[in-house]
């Protein structure tokens, strides 16, 4: 059980505690992470695997850095100027931070979904279209019209729109526009798909279809999910990593997380003292 | 999806990187488009202020020529002990040919007199009868003066007029070249500041033309302009956002604000001359009216920037100070407008320099027309600087393409310093709720 | 001079009744200021109230109203020979009167002489009752106040419903400000359409507003199609929009997505001088500079290129509009919200893509709206086009020839001496409600627009 102590965070004796088996397993490794916004810092020599085709679920309380840490994956924090971020993170086993790695690219294929849902002022078709558009997936028309209704049909919303294909993607409800942009990521067939918080925005009924959806996207995608909700990370991850004012205190699957934690920490929160 | 996964992100490599390759190809033609948009905005700004102050810096220069002058009582037709006006009246300008001539002996004859006396200002008396008013005694002494010298000469000298007299354009002859090139070797022909440039009113003749009537006229009308738009902008902005209830009344003043803050500045110019001048007989070419017309140009202006720092000051100060038992009026005059005032001071300045630099319907009320005398009062006919600018840019004098620059400077420097202090003030003040 | 020690003496008696009506305050209230129901200097105030307010009122009416009085009594005193010598020549006598009766100036005839003597004595009487008056009322506004202070006066809430009528009144000069603007365009207009018909003014395609020197001159009547004049204003400002949309837009965008925080701290500033610089100085530089480099670069190239051609002055206007484009953009593309930003980026965009296929897209609306504004700006513009542009009413589309514009127009036709009552100088007026109506729809529309386009972020 890969477990990083908050006390004993150095990078040394963590890196001993995770077995290579466990890091050739990981289709996302990230070793003494630290993430700096300006002079706070915000991430702490967090070291956690994400392991592929499993739901790996982030929780703690707020400001604890697991929205920091999931914006690191697809390197989301560049485009805030004052962010730095050091340690090593790769995906396959490839630098993302690396000179060489195309940001572009990167996104690519780890795509994300976002706490509030954010379609473009675009049609619904268009929003799905966008991404493949862009990355040139598609050779012609019928190609792109199939990923579109793929990606629809993926997400669970293609029942609901096919008829309305070229209305605006602002019209949707909450929860049907949060499918879409789960749509709009799934499209350009990524590899990882971030998601941060995808269900605060919305009520119990779309929250209940999109986890559902996430649970069968497990198959053909890695998923990491930010959540504040413990029900929520429970039903729908594998493996759950507990994080604490900027530092990752406990990683495990998600059942031992929930009725066996090792630090009292993750006890204290799971069981709703705090947080 | 298994199959579109493979099917999409299988496509051979060097095709996915090619179209990376133009991707970032436009994407570095896009920020360099942006860069060139920037460029070309300062670029056109930069060759603005070049070409402007290339061409008025040397109207801040005179060139002027030293002579020894004797004050022949002979000559000035008047005599020392005799009454100012009548030592006003004397032949000053005759006393400066004089003493040209004198400097050039050897010159006879009256066609080239006349022409040795064409290189010096019809002005050039005038620094003469400034000493003999001061000091009625120096008639019949010999002084050595500095004189200003004619348009021709001056830009000749600048270097604007060619100084070979066979070349096309040149002003001055053979000879006026000859004794100009004399005065320079004998070292009593330089360029000196300009001080009838910052002193005196407009001229028909560019070397006596000045800006200052035009700097009086521009500061009247400004000061009129913030007198009545500043009691009126605030009033009407603590009416708005304070007290006015929320009703068709006040949506109906707030939508003819925001519409008279777009109104081009000449159909104010005709509501000045419909209703100052033909209706309340106002007088034209007054800055006082011309203050009237800019109130109304730049009240919008102001209102809005009052509204705007109204609205930032925080509603807790406001429920404070009611809470505190104190009256609405009370809660305005005590609390919210000492924190609003830096805002609206910065806007009201930045209106005021709206104003300085506006002419359009300043030509409607009649301040086009040509006004030697520095006004003394708002009353008095007057023109504003801008509107100097456009007068003295449509003479067909070369020496005014000079004097127009150089008054676009003096506009320029006092647009500049007000944006400063608006700038500053900001800066002083800036708060952070 | 007169005016100005009156306005002293009721100031002072103002401040006068405020340290009366102060000092009877505390007075009454033996000392003890919490027995009275307001803070003395409420009472101060209003006995200063009472005592400056009606009699400064007074004066400010004699301001206004005295020049027409003391005019209408001065002609009707005229002999009928002198007043029937026409409204123009009685201006121009009128004028010497005043100058002879103010300045000493001699007077060219003895009627004049005796009018300016009349004049004189008229100015001096009506000051000496506005005076009067005014010193009577604010004597009496005094008296009457202070006897009125007692400890229950409600003294605050008095001068508060003074000052909000004050408010009050402020805030209608804006209204009134429009409907001088609408009538007065609206009177000289009309009184212009009763000697050329509207349908010839909006359609006619010839404009010649000759000045007629003698009655029986060729061409006297002139002719007043002002159709030329609005292609022209639209050539220009279409000229003007085709360089300040592209740069304003460009700029906008490098100023909000690409810029360093530093380079926007300097270029932004610089970028608003443009704006801060008086439009006569454009004027200036197009008609000085930019003209005849046009027109040799044209000649050249083989073109014929006029010294006052459309392009020089709508490339210089279109310069000047540029930082109201840009900062107007870039208010609104930064009103996008960050989540699309977010959304694209997360998908694999570039910078580029997404701001020509989502920023874009979203702010368009917003966009449109403030160029609608710029375009309103540009048909307004008038130094420019006065200096810059041609006088010659020509209808053509090529930016190379001399056009002329509405402005223009309008200030050619105001700016010299001519009778008030021509139709070549009511024609302006005309001029000056069209582009008054034109820039207003405009801005209706867009102020509009830009207001749904935040409603939708908000």
């Amino acid at each position: 059980m890969a477990q990083t102590s908050a006390a004993v965070a150095a990078p040394a004796t963590s890196a001993s505690q995770n077995t290579l088996a466990d890091r050739r397993l990981a289709k996302v490794s990230a070793r003494d992470v630290n993430v700096y916004y300006g002079e706070k810092h915000a991430l702490k020599h967090v070291d956690l695997d994400i392991r592929a085709n499993e739901v790996t679920a982030l929780i703690g309380p707020s400001g604890c850095g697991k929205s920091t840490f999931l914006r690191c994956i697809n390197r989301m924090n560049d485009l805030i100027d004052i962010a730095r971020v050091a340690g090593s993170l790769t995906l396959d086993g490839d630098d993302i931070y690396d000179r060489k790695i195309d940001v572009v690219q990167l996104r690519a294929r780890v795509g994300m979904v976002f706490q509030k849902p954010n379609p473009f002022p675009k049609s619904i078709y268009d929003n799905v279209a966008y991404g493949p558009r862009i990355h040139g997936m598609a050779k012609d028309q019928t190609e792109l019209d199939e990923i579109v209704m793929t990606s629809l049909e993926k997400a669970g919303l293609l029942a609901e729109v096919k008829d309305r294909l070229d209305e605006a993607g602002t019209g949707l409800s909450g929860g049907q526009q949060q499918r879409l942009c789960i749509a709009r990521a799934i499209a350009v067939s990524p590899e990882v798909i971030l998601m941060d918080e995808p269900c605060s925005a919305l009520d119990p009924i779309a929250t209940a279809k999109v986890e559902e959806l996430i649970d069968e996207l497990r198959e053909n995608f890695t998923i990491v999910i930010v959540t504040h909700s413990m029900q929520q990370a429970a039903r729908v991850s594998q493996r759950t990593a507990f994080f604490h004012l900027g530092e990752l205190v406990e990683v495990g699957d998600t059942e031992q997380i929930f009725t066996n934690p090792q630090h009292p920490l993750t006890q204290g929160y799971i069981t709703g003292r705090f947080g | 999806m298994t199959e579109m996964v493979e099917q999409t992100s299988a496509p051979a490599a060097d095709a996915v990187t090619s179209r990376l390759k133009r991707r970032y190809a436009a994407e570095r033609r896009f920020q360099f488009m942006g860069m060139a948009a920037i460029a070309v905005a300062l670029g056109f700004l930069a060759l603005l202020l070049v070409s402007i102050f290339a061409k008025g810096a040397s109207a801040f220069v005179q060139t002027q020529v030293q002579l020894e002058v004797t004050f022949d009582a002979g000559i000035l037709g008047v005599a020392p002990g005799a009454d100012r006006d009548t030592l006003a009246s004397g032949d000053y300008l005759g006393l400066a040919k004089a003493a040209l001539w004198s400097r050039f002996p050897d010159v006879s004859g009256r066609a080239e007199k006349r022409q040795l006396a064409a290189l010096l200002s019809p002005s050039a008396g005038d620094a003469l009868r400034d000493m003999v008013l001061s000091d009625p005694n120096v008639i019949g002494s010999t002084r050595k003066v500095w004189f200003p010298v004619s348009d021709s000469v001056d830009m000749t000298n600048k270097g604007y007029l060619p100084r070979d007299p066979a070349v096309e354009g040149a002003r001055l002859n053979a000879a006026q070249m000859g004794w100009l090139q004399s005065l320079e070797d004998g070292g009593v022909l330089t360029k000196r500041f300009n001080w009838q440039f910052v002193t005196t009113g407009d001229s028909r003749d560019p070397t006596q033309a000045g800006v200052w009537g035009a700097v009086v006229g521009s500061f009247y009308s400004v000061l009129v302009t913030l007198l009545l738009s500043f009691p009126l902008g605030v009033a009407t902005a603590v009416y708005l956002e304070e007290f006015a209830p929320k009703n068709r009344w006040t949506d109906l003043i707030e939508v003819n604000i925001n519409n008279l803050a777009a109104v081009p500045s000449i159909v104010f110019g005709l509501l000045g001359l419909a209703v100052f001048l033909a209706v309340f007989g106002l007088p034209r070419s007054a800055p006082m009216v011309g203050g009237l017309v800019l109130t109304l140009m730049t009240l919008p202006t102001i209102i809005i920037a009052a509204r705007a720092s109204l609205k930032a000051v925080p509603p807790s100060i406001r429920e404070a100070a009611l809470g505190m038992g104190s009256s609405k009026l009370q809660m305005v005059t005590d609390h919210v407008l000492p924190l609003a005032l830096p805002g609206i001071l910065t806007g009201t300045i930045l209106g005021m320099a709206r104003a300085l630099g506006e002419s359009a319907p300043l030509l409607m009320i009649g301040m086009v027309a040509f006004i030697v005398d520095v006004p003394s009062g708002p009353m008095d006919p007057a023109t504003v600087l801008p509107v100097q600018v456009y007068l003295w840019a449509d003479s067909s004098e070369r020496a005014f393409v000079e004097k127009t620059s150089a008054a676009i400077i003096v506009l320029l420097l006092f647009l500049a310093v007000m944006n400063l202090a608006a700038i500053l003030l900001r800066k002083k003040f800036e708060r952070r709720w | 001079m007169q005016l100005l020690t009156l306005t002293v003496v009721l100031l002072l008696l103002t401040s006068i009744g405020y340290r009366l009506g102060r000092g009877k305050a505390v007075a009454t209230a033996g000392g003890n200021p919490r027995l009275l129901h307001s803070l003395p200097r409420y009472h101060g105030y209003f006995v200063a109230l009472w005592c400056g307010l009606p009699a400064l009122l007074v004066v400010a009416l004699w301001l206004v109203a005295e020049p027409s009085l003391v005019r209408h009594l001065v002609q009707s005193g005229l002999p009928d020979d002198t007043l029937a010598i026409g409204e123009e020549r009685l201006n121009l006598l009128y004028n010497e009167v005043r100058n002879v009766a103010r300045y000493g100036m001699t007077a060219s005839s003895p009627v004049v002489e005796a009018a300016a003597q009349r004049y004189g004595e008229l100015r001096a009487t009506l000051f000496a009752a506005a005076a009067a008056l005014a010193l009577a009322l604010a004597s009496g506004g005094l008296a009457f106040a202070y006897q009125r202070i007692k400890s229950d006066l409600r003294a605050r809430n008095r001068v508060e419903s003074v000052v909000r009528v004050f408010l009050v009144v402020c805030s209608t000069v804006a209204i009134f400000t429009t409907i001088g603007i609408v009538l007065s365009l609206l009177f000289e207009s009309l009184r212009f359409f009763q000697s050329v018909s509207p349908i010839e003014f909006l359609f006619g395609t010839t404009w010649s507003p000759q000045m007629a020197i003698r009655a029986d001159q060729v061409g006297s009547s002139g002719a007043f199609g002002a159709v030329p004049l609005f292609a022209g204003t639209a050539l220009i400002s279409l000229i003007a929009m085709l360089v300040a949309v592209p740069l304003g837009l460009l700029s906008a965008i490098y100023m909000a997505e690409y810029a360093a925080p530093r380079f926007r701290a300097v270029a932004k500033p610089l970028l608003e001088i443009l704006a801060g610089i008086p439009t006569v100085v454009y004027g200036f530089f197009a008609a000085l500079s930019m003209a005849p480099m046009v027109r040799d670069f044209g000649s050249s190239m083989g073109l014929s290129i006029a010294s006052e051609s459309a392009l020089v002055a709508g490339v210089v206007m279109g310069v000047m509009i540029i930082p109201f484009v840009s900062s107007l953009s870039d208010d609104i593309i930064t009103a996008v919200p960050q989540s699309l930003r977010e959304g694209s980026y997360g998908l694999g965009a570039t910078k580029s893509e997404t701001v020509k296929q989502v920023i874009l897209p979203a702010a368009l609306p917003g966009i449109v709206g403030g160029v609608l504004l710029a375009v309103s700006r540009a048909i307004g513009e008038t130094m420019i086009v006065v200096m810059a542009a041609g006088l010659s009413a020509n209808l053509t589309a090529n930016p190379f020839e001399a056009v002329t514009t509405v402005t223009v127009q309008i200030v050619t036709l105001l700016v010299g001496d001519q009778e008030f009552d021509s139709p070549k100088t009511l024609a302006a007026f005309a001029l000056g409600l069209v582009l008054f109506f034109v820039t207003l729809a405009l801005n209706i529309v867009a102020l509009h627009v830009v207001r749904k386009y935040r409603e939708q972020y908000d």
